[in-house]
């Protein structure tokens, strides 16, 4: 049933049967590096470009996702998926290959947000018995597409944040798995005026406050209701404004909060400036460390809040500033 | 009431995000460009000797050294070194001729996948692009202002 402004609170839990992360290099020698179901050294994964190289990776997380939930590529009815380049070409052409009916999905870095909402909405509904919702991003391919080409020598501001080479996927069903889905609130488009895109955790943290607040509105909850707040990719400036604009409306999260972007890279030894970011990096601290904390109970509930930068080099450059949005999912163990 | 805390916010952010955002030590980075920077331009010198020292005239002995220098670049952003020297020295990497070479060979190399005309020959000025064009462009100004000033008798 839907609640307040946002919201719904399922009638009948949506449960993750099973779920699969696989990352790169980079991310496979940070601190969640043992968590991850597949590292893969070659930062190609044995294609012919970086955008062709993210396509293997979006069919290798399908693949892990699919397996660990111990069903078959026929069993899935729909796959919710997206990534960060133009056209969506990273997921066209990955998931391809495995003939599922898909909905492709541009939500910036909060897609894994937006596929899960929509997915667990799916099967709410009856409309499917497994869907598969996925996500991924590479950090060649998204430099290239938003930034600058991998060779040019350039200085990143300290608020600048690292694409993750990675991504997650998450199989829900009826029945079974270790962790479930109870209910989403969908975030709306927020724009502060901001523009820096060098601070995109500057860009994303308001959304990111105004989607945690409507949920504790609509759910008449509390933080305290939650083992842990987790946002997707704000960073550490994201982060100190988060808290400071939900401590402004009468929340006070920092006991409980945690974002994937701190946590997938040791910023100091792998010089990754103010976090990591991308849809790869909420997706696949999703499918490492928070379902696996949620499978062995060390976490009860948790409230997961990918954050997206809604802006293209084109709007940028036409002046345009970059608006955040922020999908909250609840996910408790089983 | 919070949605006025909220526009209060809104109005101010700007300032607001400046202040909550750490920022890279002035001195320190003006340092890391000087003595990278310099170290380029005593090589530039060296190399400028030493293809006088070979019997060039000065003219043609400083386009040989531009030569070497430009090659030493695009070797080192082939081999990915560049970047690394470019973070830690930031404009003293983007300043020399080298800088300028780096920004033709990268997008060279990042967009050769798309093909020699859609990729390499759309692409390479990518990024050299606008300051051949407003070199060019400037360069046409000061040469019209010198032209007027020598019309007037000033030179």
């Amino acid at each position: 049933m839907f609640l307040g402004q946002a919201s719904i609170k399922y009638k009948e839990d949506v449960f993750i049967q099973g779920y699969g992360s696989v990352v790169g290099q980079k991310e496979g020698e940070g601190p969640l590096g043992s968590l991850f179901d597949e590292v893969v050294t070659d930062p190609n994964f044995g294609g012919e470009n970086w955008e062709d190289a993210e396509s293997k990776l979006q069919e290798k997380i399908a693949n892990t996702a699919i397996k660990n939930s111990g069903l078959e590529t026929k069993d899935i009815r729909y796959i919710f998926a997206g990534d960060l380049l133009g056209q969506l070409i990273a997921t066209s052409f990955g998931l391809k290959n495995l003939n599922i009916p898909l909905f492709g999905l541009y939500g910036a870095c909060s897609t894994m947000g937006e596929s899960i909402s929509l997915g667990s909405m799916c099967i709410s509904g009856g409309y499917a018995e497994h869907v598969l919702c996925m996500t991924s991003s590479h950090f060649a391919s998204a430099e290239k597409s938003f930034r600058f080409p991998l060779g040019y020598g350039t200085q990143r501001k300290f608020s600048a944040t690292w694409t993750v080479t990675g991504g997650g996927g998450v199989v829900l069903g009826k029945s079974g798995g270790t962790a479930k889905v109870t209910g989403i609130t969908t975030g709306k488009i927020v724009d502060y005026g901001y523009k820096d895109k060098e601070n995109m955790g500057a860009c994303m943290a308001p959304a990111a406050a105004d989607t945690i607040y409507t949920h504790l509105q609509d759910f008449e909850t509390s933080p305290e209701e939650y083992d842990k707040i987790i946002t997707g990719d704000l960073g550490y400036i994201g982060q100190t404004i988060l808290l400071d604009l939900l401590d402004e409306k009468g929340y006070r999260i920092e006991k409980n909060h945690m974002d994937c972007g701190l946590e997938i890279f040791d910023s100091e030894a792998q010089d990754t400036h103010a976090g990591a970011s991308g849809c790869g990096c909420s997706a696949s601290v999703l499918c490492s460390l928070i379902l696996g904390n949620i499978g062995k109970k060390t976490w009860k509930k948790v409230l997961f809040v990918p954050t997206g930068a809604l802006f293209s080099p084109v709007s940028s450059n036409e002046g345009q500033s970059i608006p955040g949005i922020a999908h909250a999912v609840v996910i408790e163990a089983v | 009431m919070v949605q006025k805390m909220e526009d209060e916010i809104k109005k101010n952010y700007d300032e607001y995000v400046k202040s909550v955002t750490p920022t890279t030590s002035f001195p320190k980075n003006l340092f890391n460009a000087f003595w990278i920077g310099g170290l380029i331009c005593v090589l530039g010198q060296a190399l400028l000797d030493f293809f006088k020292y070979m019997g060039f005239k000065k003219d043609i002995a400083g386009f040989y050294e531009m030569l070497v220098l430009i090659l030493l670049s695009v070797l080192l952003t082939g081999f990915g070194i560049y970047p690394k020297i470019a973070k830690y020295a930031g404009a003293g990497t983007l300043v020399p001729i080298t800088g300028f070479a780096n920004s033709v060979a990268s997008p060279a190399i990042e967009f050769k996948k798309e093909g020699q005309v859609f990729g390499i020959g759309c692409r390479i000025f990518s990024i050299a692009g606008p300051v051949i064009l407003y070199g060019i462009l400037s360069s046409w100004l000061l040469g019209l202002i010198y032209w007027i000033l020598t019309i007037l008798g000033v030179f």
